[in-house]
């Protein structure tokens, strides 16, 4: 969203995160506030700002309503809402849970997601996420959406048909200059990323991979790269997404043992 | 009592479901305790000799033979389990769903380096034997009702093991996290 969010604040609020007490400061999402406190909340179109993927402030696009939280009873996005004293967050319920798998569901049949030959696969959050809720196959049925794929450039190849719109890579993936290499065209289901093909023609190694890392499927892949990292050795070949072992940098999060939920205690 | 009947077929698939089956190794003799085995390509049985209990579904249905069999199965058996990816959403064969079929046929038969040369007729196979091909490639569970589905390409052998002896024992199939991959 935009860097005020980011800035320092220094008054201290109070909420509760399934029942867990947590503080957190005036301004930050429910997101950012149960990132601090090692609470899983699932995203696949907010990102944490790390040392690992680069960002200078978090992304907050609300575009993918997967982080659907219970906020004092009512059903909002957590990567929009602040946080505000006394807040009552239900987050990992049976009822939220089903809900999002619902959602995964329908990002599936959406797209047109070949898991099987995905250069991403094992390291993409949206297939992370159908393992994290157990998804065996989509209860709806297969769109089959024609999509386009622009492999017309250096560096980087665009798979329109793995694409969930989450806007990550049009906020964050910028020139120097902070020109877009990524935008939005049309409306609706006619909605698409198009790619700035002068711009792209220059873009560094760095920016290449930035953009291939935080893009949560396999829409944006490096040319070159691809299948270079071992079955056996992806992000989440063996613990699920919000484990331990698949957040990056100092985060103290639940395990992995619970297959469907994040910090419950 | 008598022992389930397993049946299996291969419709749009690579036979790769059918390879990891076999992956069970010496656990298959535990198997030949708990099943005996109906129509299948593993054991060359061609017809249904009886109604079965299991049948193991592998590869969607991109020609109308498919569908046939497909139909067939849901016929004779009592549970159809759609076995790695191309039974639940079409897999690879499902690449083509985009292109239309005119498009696909030019390329394999007219236009590609290895046909171009060797076809100087411009013929498509359209012999009355051979099945004629849909305009998409079908997940089975949108031709008839599939009852459970084993994800992967192909599922791990454990799985398909798991949820084999889960079925016939009439316990719930365990589903740890590395064994159910899409990949």
């Amino acid at each position: 969203m935009s860097e005020d969010m980011n800035k320092p604040l220094t008054d201290l609020i109070s909420l509760t995160i399934d029942g867990q007490e947590i503080e957190a400061e005036e301004g930050q999402t429910i997101v950012q506030a149960a990132q601090k406190n090692g609470i899983y909340i699932p995203t696949l179109c907010a990102l944490h700002a790390d040392k690992e993927n680069g960002l200078k402030y978090d992304l907050a696009p609300g575009t993918c309503r997967i982080c659907t939280v219970k906020a004092n009873g009512r059903t909002t996005a957590a990567c929009t809402t602040p946080v505000s004293q006394g807040l009552v967050v239900e987050n990992d319920t049976p009822e939220l849970n089903d809900l999002r798998k619902t959602i995964v569901e329908l990002l599936f049949v959406e797209g047109n997601h070949f898991c099987p030959f995905c250069e991403k696969s094992g390291s993409c959050d949206l297939q992370a996420l159908a393992y994290r809720y157990q998804m065996l196959t989509p209860r709806f049925h297969y769109a089959f959406t024609p999509r386009k794929v622009n492999a017309d450039m250096p560096k980087l190849l665009w798979d329109g048909n793995r694409c969930i719109l989450c806007r990550r890579c049009v906020l964050a993936i910028r020139t120097e200059e902070g020109e877009p290499l990524f935008v939005f065209a049309n409306r609706g289901d006619k909605s698409t990323i198009i790619v700035d093909t002068e711009l792209i023609q220059d873009i560094s190694e760095e920016l290449a991979q930035q953009a291939m890392d935080i893009c949560p499927v396999g829409a944006i892949i490096r040319k070159e790269k691809g299948f270079d990292t071992p079955f056996g050795q992806r992000k989440y070949d063996h613990s699920p997404i919000g484990s331990i072992s698949s957040i990056s940098s100092d985060m103290t999060c639940s395990s992995g043992e619970n297959k469907t939920g994040g910090e419950k205690s | 009592m008598s022992k389930p009947i397993i049946a299996t077929a291969s419709l749009a698939g690579c036979f790769g479901c059918h390879m990891s089956f076999l992956d069970i190794d010496e656990r298959i003799l535990d198997l030949v305790e708990l099943v005996q085995w109906g129509k299948s390509p593993i054991n060359d049985i061609k017809t249904f000799q009886q109604d079965c209990d299991i049948a193991l579904i592998e590869g969607g249905c991109c020609n109308d033979e498919h569908i046939h069999t497909l139909r067939e199965f849901r016929k004779h058996c009592r549970i159809l389990v759609a076995v790695g990816e191309c039974a639940i959403m079409g897999g690879l064969p499902a690449m083509r769903n985009n292109i239309p079929i005119k498009e696909c046929l030019e390329e394999a038969y007219l236009n590609s380096p290895s046909t171009s040369d060797a076809n100087p007729d411009k013929i498509f196979p359209n012999d009355e034997e051979l099945p004629m091909l849909l305009d998409k490639v079908y997940p089975c569970h949108e031709i008839v009702k599939m009852d459970y589905f084993l994800p992967g390409c192909p599922p791990r052998a454990d799985l398909i093991y798991g949820a084999l002896v889960a079925l016939v024992t009439g316990q719930e199939a365990e589903l740890p996290y590395e064994v159910v991959k899409f990949d």
